[in-house]
Protein backbone atom coordinates (compact mmCIF):
# COMPACT_ATOMS: atom_id res chain seq x y z
CA UNK A 1 0.00 0.00 0.00
CA UNK A 2 1.33 3.31 -0.78
CA UNK A 3 -0.20 6.72 0.78
CA UNK A 4 0.62 9.67 -0.03
CA UNK A 5 -0.74 12.83 2.47
CA UNK A 6 -0.73 16.39 0.78
CA UNK A 7 0.19 19.08 4.11
CA UNK A 8 2.68 18.45 6.29
CA UNK A 9 0.73 20.00 9.39
CA UNK A 10 -1.43 18.85 12.22
CA UNK A 11 -4.31 16.74 9.64
CA UNK A 12 -1.03 14.94 8.10
CA UNK A 13 0.30 14.08 10.98
CA UNK A 14 -2.36 12.59 12.55
CA UNK A 15 -2.79 10.63 9.52
CA UNK A 16 0.69 9.41 9.63
CA UNK A 17 -0.12 8.12 13.23
CA UNK A 18 -3.75 6.88 12.21
CA UNK A 19 -1.63 5.05 9.74
CA UNK A 20 1.05 3.65 11.67
CA UNK A 21 -1.31 2.16 14.19
CA UNK A 22 -2.71 -0.83 11.44
CA UNK A 23 0.32 -0.67 8.85
CA UNK A 24 3.55 -0.05 10.03
CA UNK A 25 5.33 -0.92 6.47
CA UNK A 26 3.35 0.96 4.00
CA UNK A 27 5.28 3.67 1.90
CA UNK A 28 4.04 7.13 3.52
CA UNK A 29 5.04 10.59 1.20
CA UNK A 30 4.08 13.77 3.05
CA UNK A 31 4.02 16.77 0.30
CA UNK A 32 3.80 20.17 1.69
CA UNK A 33 4.57 23.62 0.11
CA UNK A 34 5.64 25.02 3.59
CA UNK A 35 9.55 24.12 3.02
CA UNK A 36 10.08 22.99 7.57
CA UNK A 37 9.95 20.50 9.59
CA UNK A 38 6.27 19.76 10.72
CA UNK A 39 5.40 22.77 13.45
CA UNK A 40 2.49 24.08 15.44
CA UNK A 41 1.01 26.85 13.37
CA UNK A 42 -1.03 28.12 16.94
CA UNK A 43 2.81 28.81 17.98
CA UNK A 44 3.58 31.30 15.95
CA UNK A 45 2.31 34.35 17.88
CA UNK A 46 3.66 32.50 20.81
CA UNK A 47 7.34 32.69 19.00
CA UNK A 48 7.28 36.27 18.35
CA UNK A 49 6.26 37.14 22.07
CA UNK A 50 9.47 34.90 23.30
CA UNK A 51 7.83 32.04 24.90
CA UNK A 52 8.75 29.49 22.22
CA UNK A 53 11.30 28.85 19.50
CA UNK A 54 11.85 27.10 16.30
CA UNK A 55 12.97 24.50 17.76
CA UNK A 56 10.44 24.63 20.62
CA UNK A 57 7.58 24.58 18.47
CA UNK A 58 8.56 21.60 16.48
CA UNK A 59 4.99 19.71 16.39
CA UNK A 60 6.59 16.65 16.20
CA UNK A 61 10.47 15.32 17.25
CA UNK A 62 13.36 15.48 14.78
CA UNK A 63 13.21 12.15 13.98
CA UNK A 64 9.18 11.79 13.66
CA UNK A 65 10.00 10.97 9.43
CA UNK A 66 12.10 8.13 10.47
CA UNK A 67 10.57 6.99 12.94
CA UNK A 68 7.55 6.75 11.04
CA UNK A 69 8.94 5.18 7.65
CA UNK A 70 7.54 8.18 6.17
CA UNK A 71 9.07 10.32 3.36
CA UNK A 72 8.82 14.27 3.58
CA UNK A 73 8.81 16.12 0.07
CA UNK A 74 9.12 19.42 -0.57
CA UNK A 75 6.95 20.86 -3.48
CA UNK A 76 3.51 22.69 -4.22
CA UNK A 77 0.50 20.09 -5.87
CA UNK A 78 -1.29 21.58 -8.22
CA UNK A 79 -3.78 19.03 -8.48
CA UNK A 80 -4.95 15.13 -8.53
CA UNK A 81 -6.08 12.97 -10.81
CA UNK A 82 -8.16 10.62 -9.53
CA UNK A 83 -8.17 7.87 -12.40
CA UNK A 84 -4.65 7.72 -12.74
CA UNK A 85 -3.77 7.86 -9.00
CA UNK A 86 -1.12 10.11 -9.12
CA UNK A 87 -1.03 13.82 -7.58
CA UNK A 88 0.74 16.18 -9.84
CA UNK A 89 3.45 18.73 -8.41
CA UNK A 90 4.37 22.39 -9.86
CA UNK A 91 8.07 20.93 -10.59
CA UNK A 92 6.62 18.58 -13.13
CA UNK A 93 6.52 15.72 -10.93
CA UNK A 94 3.61 13.66 -10.89
CA UNK A 95 3.79 11.03 -7.45
CA UNK A 96 1.10 8.00 -7.22
CA UNK A 97 -0.40 6.63 -4.42
CA UNK A 98 -3.43 4.34 -3.86
CA UNK A 99 -4.82 6.23 -0.80
CA UNK A 100 -4.59 9.76 -0.54
CA UNK A 101 -4.88 12.28 2.23
CA UNK A 102 -6.03 16.03 1.53
CA UNK A 103 -5.11 17.96 5.00
CA UNK A 104 -4.33 21.51 3.05
CA UNK A 105 -5.62 23.60 5.32
CA UNK A 106 -6.32 26.95 4.67
CA UNK A 107 -5.51 30.48 3.21
CA UNK A 108 -5.78 33.72 4.90
CA UNK A 109 -8.81 35.53 3.55
CA UNK A 110 -7.83 39.04 2.46
CA UNK A 111 -10.92 40.87 1.18
CA UNK A 112 -10.76 43.79 -1.39
CA UNK A 113 -9.57 47.12 0.23
CA UNK A 114 -9.46 50.41 -0.91
CA UNK A 115 -5.55 51.42 -1.17
CA UNK A 116 -4.03 47.89 0.06
CA UNK A 117 -1.40 47.73 -2.74
CA UNK A 118 0.07 51.15 -1.43
CA UNK A 119 0.88 49.36 1.97
CA UNK A 120 4.42 48.98 2.31
CA UNK A 121 4.66 46.20 5.05
CA UNK A 122 1.03 44.41 5.00
CA UNK A 123 1.61 40.23 6.20
CA UNK A 124 -1.11 38.04 6.82
CA UNK A 125 0.02 35.73 10.11
CA UNK A 126 -1.34 32.37 9.35
CA UNK A 127 2.25 30.61 9.00
CA UNK A 128 5.66 30.45 10.30
CA UNK A 129 7.41 32.52 7.36
CA UNK A 130 4.96 35.24 8.54
CA UNK A 131 5.79 35.51 12.01
CA UNK A 132 9.40 35.46 10.99
CA UNK A 133 9.12 38.07 7.92
CA UNK A 134 7.50 40.37 10.94
CA UNK A 135 9.78 39.56 13.74
CA UNK A 136 12.42 40.73 11.11
CA UNK A 137 10.91 44.22 10.37
CA UNK A 138 9.69 45.12 13.56
CA UNK A 139 11.52 47.32 15.86
CA UNK A 140 10.15 48.55 20.01
CA UNK A 141 9.59 52.00 17.96
CA UNK A 142 6.66 49.75 15.41
CA UNK A 143 3.43 51.09 15.25
CA UNK A 144 1.33 48.16 14.43
CA UNK A 145 -2.50 48.19 12.72
CA UNK A 146 -4.16 44.93 12.55
CA UNK A 147 -7.55 44.39 10.89
CA UNK A 148 -9.65 41.76 12.54
CA UNK A 149 -10.16 41.08 16.49
CA UNK A 150 -11.03 37.37 15.91
CA UNK A 151 -8.85 34.30 17.26
CA UNK A 152 -6.10 35.31 14.56
CA UNK A 153 -6.07 39.30 14.69
CA UNK A 154 -5.68 38.69 18.39
CA UNK A 155 -3.15 36.49 18.96
CA UNK A 156 -1.04 38.37 16.52
CA UNK A 157 -1.57 41.26 18.88
CA UNK A 158 -0.36 39.54 22.19
CA UNK A 159 2.65 37.98 19.94
CA UNK A 160 3.48 41.46 19.23
CA UNK A 161 2.45 43.11 22.03
CA UNK A 162 5.77 43.31 24.00
CA UNK A 163 8.07 44.23 20.84
CA UNK A 164 6.60 47.38 19.19
CA UNK A 165 5.23 50.28 20.03
CA UNK A 166 1.97 50.60 19.39
CA UNK A 167 -0.83 48.44 18.46
CA UNK A 168 -4.15 49.25 17.09
CA UNK A 169 -6.84 46.22 16.56
CA UNK A 170 -10.32 47.71 14.04
CA UNK A 171 -13.00 45.53 13.49
CA UNK A 172 -16.43 45.59 11.47
CA UNK A 173 -18.26 43.81 14.01
CA UNK A 174 -18.98 45.85 17.70
CA UNK A 175 -17.46 43.42 19.97
CA UNK A 176 -13.95 40.96 19.67
CA UNK A 177 -13.73 37.36 19.37
CA UNK A 178 -17.78 37.15 18.13
CA UNK A 179 -17.06 33.88 16.70
CA UNK A 180 -16.20 31.86 20.36
CA UNK A 181 -17.82 34.38 22.74
CA UNK A 182 -21.00 36.39 23.92
CA UNK A 183 -21.42 39.64 24.38
CA UNK A 184 -20.70 39.77 28.02
CA UNK A 185 -17.24 37.59 27.32
CA UNK A 186 -15.97 40.05 24.49
CA UNK A 187 -16.85 42.62 27.01
CA UNK A 188 -14.20 41.40 29.82
CA UNK A 189 -11.97 40.29 27.00
CA UNK A 190 -12.20 43.97 24.93
CA UNK A 191 -11.17 45.46 28.88
CA UNK A 192 -8.87 43.53 29.25
CA UNK A 193 -7.20 44.28 25.76
CA UNK A 194 -7.39 48.00 26.95
CA UNK A 195 -5.72 47.73 29.95
CA UNK A 196 -2.91 45.58 28.03
CA UNK A 197 -2.16 48.30 25.75
CA UNK A 198 -3.92 47.15 22.84
CA UNK A 199 -6.66 49.50 21.40
CA UNK A 200 -9.59 48.66 19.87
CA UNK A 201 -11.96 50.35 17.57
CA UNK A 202 -14.98 48.05 17.09
CA UNK A 203 -17.91 48.35 14.52
CA UNK A 204 -15.78 50.07 11.92
CA UNK A 205 -14.18 49.59 8.62
CA UNK A 206 -11.42 50.98 6.61
CA UNK A 207 -12.23 53.43 4.09
CA UNK A 208 -8.81 53.65 2.66
CA UNK A 209 -5.41 52.74 3.17
CA UNK A 210 -2.30 54.42 2.12
CA UNK A 211 1.24 53.22 2.37
CA UNK A 212 1.37 53.99 6.10
CA UNK A 213 -1.58 55.42 7.14
CA UNK A 214 -5.64 53.84 7.23
CA UNK A 215 -8.53 56.16 7.26
CA UNK A 216 -11.11 54.41 8.89
CA UNK A 217 -15.07 54.84 8.39
CA UNK A 218 -15.78 56.50 11.72
CA UNK A 219 -13.19 58.85 10.01
CA UNK A 220 -10.62 58.50 12.82
CA UNK A 221 -6.70 58.41 10.65
CA UNK A 222 -4.25 55.67 12.33
CA UNK A 223 -0.91 56.03 11.50
CA UNK A 224 1.43 52.69 11.32
CA UNK A 225 4.62 51.11 9.59
CA UNK A 226 2.78 47.75 9.84
CA UNK A 227 -0.35 46.54 8.89
CA UNK A 228 -1.62 42.98 9.43
CA UNK A 229 -4.96 41.73 7.38
CA UNK A 230 -6.73 38.72 9.95
CA UNK A 231 -9.89 38.91 8.58
CA UNK A 232 -10.56 35.35 8.19
CA UNK A 233 -9.11 32.47 6.72
CA UNK A 234 -10.77 30.60 3.53
CA UNK A 235 -10.49 26.41 3.40
CA UNK A 236 -8.22 25.04 1.18
CA UNK A 237 -10.54 22.95 -1.26
CA UNK A 238 -9.93 23.71 -5.04
CA UNK A 239 -7.35 19.93 -5.47
CA UNK A 240 -10.87 17.98 -4.70
CA UNK A 241 -13.01 20.43 -6.79
CA UNK A 242 -11.53 20.24 -9.18
CA UNK A 243 -11.97 17.01 -9.90
CA UNK A 244 -15.45 16.71 -9.18
CA UNK A 245 -15.28 16.20 -5.52
CA UNK A 246 -18.34 17.19 -3.05
CA UNK A 247 -17.45 20.54 -1.78
CA UNK A 248 -19.42 22.66 -0.01
CA UNK A 249 -17.82 25.65 2.24
CA UNK A 250 -15.12 23.24 2.98
CA UNK A 251 -14.47 19.79 1.72
CA UNK A 252 -17.26 17.01 2.33
CA UNK A 253 -16.03 14.12 4.23
CA UNK A 254 -18.08 10.82 6.03
CA UNK A 255 -17.20 9.86 9.35
CA UNK A 256 -14.45 7.44 7.58
CA UNK A 257 -13.27 10.71 6.29
CA UNK A 258 -13.77 9.91 2.81
CA UNK A 259 -14.37 12.75 0.58
CA UNK A 260 -17.05 11.49 -2.36
CA UNK A 261 -13.89 10.66 -4.18
CA UNK A 262 -12.18 7.04 -4.39
CA UNK A 263 -9.45 6.39 -2.11
CA UNK A 264 -9.34 9.88 -1.37
CA UNK A 265 -9.56 11.11 2.32
CA UNK A 266 -9.71 14.93 4.09
CA UNK A 267 -9.44 16.11 7.47
CA UNK A 268 -8.16 19.35 9.03
CA UNK A 269 -9.10 22.80 8.45
CA UNK A 270 -10.23 22.29 4.71
CA UNK A 271 -13.09 20.15 5.83
CA UNK A 272 -16.59 20.45 6.94
CA UNK A 273 -17.56 18.56 9.86
CA UNK A 274 -20.79 18.02 11.31
CA UNK A 275 -21.13 19.63 15.07
CA UNK A 276 -22.91 17.31 17.18
CA UNK A 277 -24.37 20.77 19.44
CA UNK A 278 -26.30 22.03 16.08
CA UNK A 279 -26.53 19.37 13.85
CA UNK A 280 -25.34 21.22 11.07
CA UNK A 281 -22.03 21.06 9.05
CA UNK A 282 -19.35 23.82 9.63
CA UNK A 283 -15.64 24.43 9.15
CA UNK A 284 -13.91 23.66 12.48
CA UNK A 285 -10.99 25.19 11.99
CA UNK A 286 -9.24 24.04 15.57
CA UNK A 287 -6.22 22.13 16.06
CA UNK A 288 -7.77 18.88 17.93
CA UNK A 289 -10.38 18.44 15.45
CA UNK A 290 -7.53 18.25 12.75
CA UNK A 291 -5.56 15.54 14.68
CA UNK A 292 -8.84 13.70 15.60
CA UNK A 293 -10.23 13.65 11.70
CA UNK A 294 -6.42 13.06 10.22
CA UNK A 295 -5.71 9.74 12.85
CA UNK A 296 -9.37 8.12 11.97
CA UNK A 297 -8.55 8.84 7.81
CA UNK A 298 -5.12 6.95 8.41
CA UNK A 299 -6.56 4.33 10.19
CA UNK A 300 -9.36 3.95 7.64
CA UNK A 301 -6.54 4.36 4.70
CA UNK A 302 -5.06 1.79 6.64
CA UNK A 303 -7.07 -0.84 6.38
CA UNK A 304 -8.76 -0.09 10.14
CA UNK A 305 -12.24 0.74 10.78
CA UNK A 306 -12.61 4.07 12.59
CA UNK A 307 -15.38 7.10 12.83
CA UNK A 308 -15.27 10.79 14.01
CA UNK A 309 -18.53 11.42 15.22
CA UNK A 310 -18.70 14.03 18.23
CA UNK A 311 -16.76 17.00 16.79
CA UNK A 312 -17.83 20.30 18.50
CA UNK A 313 -16.70 23.85 17.96
CA UNK A 314 -14.19 24.26 21.29
CA UNK A 315 -11.56 26.67 21.80
CA UNK A 316 -8.63 27.07 24.68
CA UNK A 317 -7.45 31.01 24.14
CA UNK A 318 -5.57 33.37 26.04
CA UNK A 319 -4.40 36.65 25.26
CA UNK A 320 -2.03 38.59 27.59
CA UNK A 321 -2.67 36.31 30.45
CA UNK A 322 -6.67 35.91 30.49
CA UNK A 323 -7.15 32.15 29.92
CA UNK A 324 -10.86 31.45 28.51
CA UNK A 325 -11.86 28.06 27.50
CA UNK A 326 -15.16 27.72 25.12
CA UNK A 327 -17.40 25.18 23.95
CA UNK A 328 -20.34 23.90 21.95
CA UNK A 329 -23.12 26.67 21.17
CA UNK A 330 -24.64 29.14 23.07
CA UNK A 331 -28.51 28.31 21.44
CA UNK A 332 -30.63 27.50 24.80
CA UNK A 333 -31.00 28.08 28.51
CA UNK A 334 -28.06 30.25 29.96
CA UNK A 335 -26.98 29.89 33.33
CA UNK A 336 -24.60 32.52 34.45
CA UNK A 337 -22.16 32.93 37.25
CA UNK A 338 -19.94 35.46 37.82
CA UNK A 339 -16.85 36.12 40.63
CA UNK A 340 -14.43 39.11 40.82
CA UNK A 341 -11.91 37.63 38.15
CA UNK A 342 -14.38 34.80 36.63
CA UNK A 343 -17.76 34.76 34.09
CA UNK A 344 -18.89 31.68 32.96
CA UNK A 345 -21.98 30.41 30.80
CA UNK A 346 -23.44 27.45 30.55
CA UNK A 347 -26.41 26.74 28.20
CA UNK A 348 -28.62 23.83 28.34
CA UNK A 349 -31.11 22.88 25.47
CA UNK A 350 -33.39 19.74 25.20
CA UNK A 351 -31.63 17.79 29.00
CA UNK A 352 -28.41 18.92 27.79
CA UNK A 353 -25.45 21.13 27.89
CA UNK A 354 -24.78 22.06 24.62
CA UNK A 355 -22.47 24.84 25.30
CA UNK A 356 -20.06 26.79 27.67
CA UNK A 357 -18.09 29.92 28.30
CA UNK A 358 -15.27 30.25 31.14
CA UNK A 359 -13.05 33.20 31.38
CA UNK A 360 -10.96 34.00 34.30
CA UNK A 361 -11.21 30.61 36.05
CA UNK A 362 -11.02 27.47 33.91
CA UNK A 363 -9.89 24.74 36.18
CA UNK A 364 -11.51 21.19 34.95
CA UNK A 365 -13.42 22.58 32.14
CA UNK A 366 -12.98 19.52 30.20
CA UNK A 367 -15.60 17.72 32.63
CA UNK A 368 -17.92 20.32 31.21
CA UNK A 369 -16.63 19.47 27.30
CA UNK A 370 -16.74 15.46 27.93
CA UNK A 371 -21.09 16.21 28.99
CA UNK A 372 -21.30 17.84 26.29
CA UNK A 373 -19.21 15.53 23.69
CA UNK A 374 -20.54 12.62 25.54
CA UNK A 375 -24.43 13.93 25.30
CA UNK A 376 -24.95 13.39 29.01
CA UNK A 377 -28.13 13.51 30.04
CA UNK A 378 -28.06 16.15 32.56
CA UNK A 379 -31.05 14.14 34.39
CA UNK A 380 -28.43 11.50 35.14
CA UNK A 381 -26.21 13.61 37.27
CA UNK A 382 -26.05 16.30 40.03
CA UNK A 383 -26.59 19.31 37.53
CA UNK A 384 -26.96 21.56 40.61
CA UNK A 385 -23.18 20.56 41.87
CA UNK A 386 -22.14 20.71 37.84
CA UNK A 387 -23.35 24.86 37.80
CA UNK A 388 -21.31 25.50 40.57
CA UNK A 389 -18.11 23.76 39.26
CA UNK A 390 -16.90 20.77 36.87
CA UNK A 391 -16.12 17.69 39.04
CA UNK A 392 -17.24 14.37 38.80
CA UNK A 393 -19.02 13.81 42.05
CA UNK A 394 -22.00 14.99 40.11
CA UNK A 395 -22.06 11.71 38.36
CA UNK A 396 -23.51 8.97 39.87
CA UNK A 397 -21.57 6.15 41.94
CA UNK A 398 -21.44 3.74 39.14
CA UNK A 399 -19.84 6.29 36.72
CA UNK A 400 -17.64 7.41 38.78
CA UNK A 401 -16.72 3.69 38.76
CA UNK A 402 -16.04 3.91 35.30
CA UNK A 403 -14.36 6.76 34.92
CA UNK A 404 -11.79 6.28 38.29
CA UNK A 405 -11.81 2.38 39.49
CA UNK A 406 -11.18 0.62 36.09
CA UNK A 407 -14.96 -0.32 35.97
CA UNK A 408 -16.04 -1.54 32.25
CA UNK A 409 -18.84 0.13 31.47
CA UNK A 410 -21.01 -2.76 29.86
CA UNK A 411 -23.11 -0.40 28.24
CA UNK B 1 -0.78 -1.28 32.46
CA UNK B 2 -0.45 -0.78 36.28
CA UNK B 3 -2.30 2.38 37.22
CA UNK B 4 -3.80 4.41 40.25
CA UNK B 5 -7.48 3.10 40.84
CA UNK B 6 -9.76 4.40 42.93
CA UNK B 7 -11.49 2.39 46.36
CA UNK B 8 -13.85 5.18 46.78
CA UNK B 9 -15.49 3.76 49.29
CA UNK B 10 -12.53 3.83 51.06
CA UNK B 11 -11.52 7.33 51.24
CA UNK B 12 -11.52 9.25 54.54
CA UNK B 13 -10.71 12.50 52.67
CA UNK B 14 -7.52 12.83 54.58
CA UNK B 15 -5.88 14.73 51.67
CA UNK B 16 -2.65 12.56 52.48
CA UNK B 17 -2.74 11.82 48.95
CA UNK B 18 -1.97 15.24 47.99
CA UNK B 19 1.00 15.60 50.00
CA UNK B 20 2.66 13.18 49.32
CA UNK B 21 1.80 14.26 45.50
CA UNK B 22 3.50 17.27 46.52
CA UNK B 23 6.57 16.74 48.18
CA UNK B 24 7.49 14.05 45.18
CA UNK B 25 7.17 16.33 42.30
CA UNK B 26 8.92 18.97 44.78
CA UNK B 27 12.34 17.99 44.31
CA UNK B 28 13.15 18.33 47.93
CA UNK B 29 14.15 15.82 49.76
CA UNK B 30 12.91 16.39 53.36
CA UNK B 31 9.10 16.32 53.71
CA UNK B 32 8.75 19.14 56.01
CA UNK B 33 10.73 21.48 54.06
CA UNK B 34 9.26 20.65 50.93
CA UNK B 35 5.62 21.44 52.24
CA UNK B 36 5.43 23.36 55.33
CA UNK B 37 3.67 26.68 55.10
CA UNK B 38 3.32 26.82 51.52
CA UNK B 39 0.49 26.20 49.63
CA UNK B 40 0.63 23.13 48.05
CA UNK B 41 -0.79 22.39 43.70
CA UNK B 42 -0.85 18.53 43.47
CA UNK B 43 -1.90 16.54 40.94
CA UNK B 44 -4.05 14.32 42.32
CA UNK B 45 -6.66 16.06 44.10
CA UNK B 46 -9.78 15.37 46.33
CA UNK B 47 -13.47 15.77 45.59
CA UNK B 48 -15.58 15.52 48.59
CA UNK B 49 -19.09 16.49 48.90
CA UNK B 50 -21.79 15.30 51.54
CA UNK B 51 -20.56 11.56 53.03
CA UNK B 52 -18.55 11.09 49.54
CA UNK B 53 -15.17 11.73 48.74
CA UNK B 54 -12.48 10.65 46.59
CA UNK B 55 -9.29 11.19 44.60
CA UNK B 56 -9.20 11.91 41.10
CA UNK B 57 -5.65 11.83 39.16
CA UNK B 58 -4.53 11.34 35.23
CA UNK B 59 -6.58 7.95 33.89
CA UNK B 60 -3.85 7.53 31.54
CA UNK B 61 -5.82 6.87 28.41
CA UNK B 62 -5.34 4.67 26.57
CA UNK B 63 -7.13 7.31 23.73
CA UNK B 64 -5.71 10.66 25.15
CA UNK B 65 -8.00 13.75 24.31
CA UNK B 66 -5.04 15.75 25.64
CA UNK B 67 -2.61 14.01 23.43
CA UNK B 68 -4.67 14.35 20.71
CA UNK B 69 -5.42 17.69 21.23
CA UNK B 70 -2.32 18.98 22.23
CA UNK B 71 -1.33 22.28 19.95
CA UNK B 72 2.78 21.81 20.93
CA UNK B 73 2.93 18.04 20.99
CA UNK B 74 4.29 18.67 24.51
CA UNK B 75 1.87 15.58 25.61
CA UNK B 76 2.62 11.99 24.82
CA UNK B 77 2.39 9.00 25.54
CA UNK B 78 5.56 7.27 26.87
CA UNK B 79 5.63 3.55 27.79
CA UNK B 80 2.00 4.22 28.55
CA UNK B 81 2.31 7.19 30.61
CA UNK B 82 0.62 10.61 28.99
CA UNK B 83 3.86 12.91 30.21
CA UNK B 84 4.15 16.36 29.80
CA UNK B 85 7.22 17.96 28.02
CA UNK B 86 7.65 21.20 30.50
CA UNK B 87 9.58 23.10 27.73
CA UNK B 88 7.67 22.70 24.79
CA UNK B 89 4.14 23.47 26.42
CA UNK B 90 3.34 26.96 26.48
CA UNK B 91 0.25 26.56 28.61
CA UNK B 92 -2.65 27.60 26.08
CA UNK B 93 -4.47 25.05 28.31
CA UNK B 94 -6.21 22.97 25.52
CA UNK B 95 -5.28 20.07 27.86
CA UNK B 96 -7.55 21.52 30.34
CA UNK B 97 -10.48 22.20 27.34
CA UNK B 98 -9.91 18.36 26.89
CA UNK B 99 -9.99 16.31 29.68
CA UNK B 100 -13.12 14.25 30.72
CA UNK B 101 -11.68 13.88 34.51
CA UNK B 102 -10.74 17.28 35.07
CA UNK B 103 -7.01 15.57 35.33
CA UNK B 104 -4.67 18.37 33.87
CA UNK B 105 -4.15 21.62 35.79
CA UNK B 106 -2.00 24.96 35.02
CA UNK B 107 1.61 24.12 37.40
CA UNK B 108 3.01 26.60 39.71
CA UNK B 109 6.28 27.53 36.90
CA UNK B 110 4.07 28.14 33.86
CA UNK B 111 3.54 25.13 32.24
CA UNK B 112 0.56 22.37 32.62
CA UNK B 113 1.03 19.57 35.07
CA UNK B 114 -0.62 16.32 35.31
CA UNK B 115 0.00 13.09 37.48
CA UNK B 116 3.40 11.39 35.34
CA UNK B 117 2.79 8.03 37.92
CA UNK B 118 6.09 9.57 39.47
CA UNK B 119 8.15 7.97 36.82
CA UNK B 120 10.17 11.76 36.48
CA UNK B 121 10.94 12.13 40.25
CA UNK B 122 12.32 9.94 42.55
CA UNK B 123 9.28 8.00 43.77
CA UNK B 124 9.37 5.68 41.07
CA UNK B 125 5.98 4.51 42.43
CA UNK B 126 3.30 6.63 42.36
CA UNK B 127 3.76 8.33 46.05
CA UNK B 128 0.22 9.47 46.45
CA UNK B 129 -0.66 5.79 46.46
CA UNK B 130 2.39 4.98 48.94
CA UNK B 131 1.38 7.78 51.39
CA UNK B 132 -2.40 6.29 51.33
CA UNK B 133 -3.35 5.34 54.95
CA UNK B 134 -6.47 3.50 53.78
CA UNK B 135 -5.97 1.76 50.04
CA UNK B 136 -8.46 3.84 48.99
CA UNK B 137 -5.99 4.51 45.86
CA UNK B 138 -3.84 1.66 44.58
CA UNK B 139 -1.54 1.08 41.68
CA UNK B 140 -2.26 -2.11 39.90
CA UNK B 141 -3.34 -3.69 36.95
CA UNK B 142 -7.14 -3.52 36.58
CA UNK B 143 -8.80 -5.07 32.96
C1 LIG C 1 -2.18 32.33 14.58
C2 LIG C 1 -3.00 31.09 14.74
C3 LIG C 1 -3.33 30.66 16.00
C4 LIG C 1 -4.08 29.52 16.19
N1 LIG C 1 -4.37 29.12 17.46
C5 LIG C 1 -5.05 27.99 17.66
C6 LIG C 1 -5.32 27.52 18.98
O1 LIG C 1 -4.93 28.14 19.96
N2 LIG C 1 -6.02 26.38 19.13
C7 LIG C 1 -6.47 25.66 18.05
O2 LIG C 1 -7.09 24.62 18.25
N3 LIG C 1 -6.22 26.06 16.79
C8 LIG C 1 -5.53 27.21 16.57
N4 LIG C 1 -5.27 27.61 15.29
C9 LIG C 1 -5.80 26.79 14.18
C10 LIG C 1 -4.86 25.62 13.86
O3 LIG C 1 -3.60 26.11 13.56
C11 LIG C 1 -5.43 24.80 12.73
O4 LIG C 1 -6.69 24.28 13.11
C12 LIG C 1 -4.53 23.64 12.34
O5 LIG C 1 -3.26 24.08 11.99
C13 LIG C 1 -5.15 22.86 11.19
O6 LIG C 1 -4.26 21.91 10.70
P1 LIG C 1 -4.37 21.37 9.21
O7 LIG C 1 -3.34 20.30 9.12
O8 LIG C 1 -5.76 21.05 8.88
O9 LIG C 1 -4.02 22.60 8.28
P2 LIG C 1 -2.76 23.60 8.23
O10 LIG C 1 -2.11 23.72 9.56
O11 LIG C 1 -3.26 24.84 7.58
O12 LIG C 1 -1.75 22.87 7.25
C14 LIG C 1 -1.98 22.62 5.90
C15 LIG C 1 -0.65 22.50 5.21
O13 LIG C 1 -0.84 22.05 3.86
C16 LIG C 1 -0.02 22.80 3.02
N5 LIG C 1 -0.62 22.80 1.67
C17 LIG C 1 -1.80 23.33 1.30
N6 LIG C 1 -2.01 23.14 -0.01
C18 LIG C 1 -0.94 22.47 -0.48
C19 LIG C 1 -0.57 21.99 -1.77
N7 LIG C 1 -1.37 22.19 -2.83
N8 LIG C 1 0.60 21.36 -1.92
C20 LIG C 1 1.42 21.17 -0.85
N9 LIG C 1 1.11 21.57 0.41
C21 LIG C 1 -0.05 22.23 0.58
C22 LIG C 1 -0.04 24.19 3.66
O14 LIG C 1 1.00 25.00 3.21
C23 LIG C 1 0.10 23.82 5.11
O15 LIG C 1 1.44 23.64 5.45
C24 LIG C 1 -4.52 28.77 15.06
C25 LIG C 1 -4.18 29.20 13.78
C26 LIG C 1 -3.44 30.34 13.61
C27 LIG C 1 -3.08 30.78 12.22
Amino acid sequence: MNYVIIGNSTAGIGTVEGIRKHDKSGEIIIISNEKHHTYSRPLISYLLYGKTTEEKMKYRKDSFYEDNNAKLVFGNVLSIDDKKKTVNLENGESISYDKLLVGAGSKPFVPPMQGLESVKNKFTFMSLDDAKALEAIITSETRVLIIGAGLIGLKAAEGLSKRVASITVVDMATRVLPSILDEEGSKIVEEHLVKSNIKCILGTTTKELFEEKAILSNGDEINFDVLIVAVGVRPNTELVKDIGGQVNRGIQINTKCETSINDIYSAGDCTESYDITTGENKILAILPNAYMQGEVAGINMAGGNKEYTNAIPMNAMSILGLHMITAGSYDGEQIITKAENAYKKLVVRDGLLVGYIMIGEVNRAGIYTSLIRDKVQLDSVDFEVLKNKPQLIAFSKQVRMQKLGGVKNDN
Amino acid sequence: MKKVYVNEEWCLGCHLCEYYCAFANSGITDMVKALKDKKINPRIQIEEGGDVCFAVSCRHCEEPLCVKGCITGAITIVDGVVSVDREKCVSCYTCILSCPYGAVMPSDEGAIQKCELCVKNAGGEPNCVKGCPNKAIVFEERG
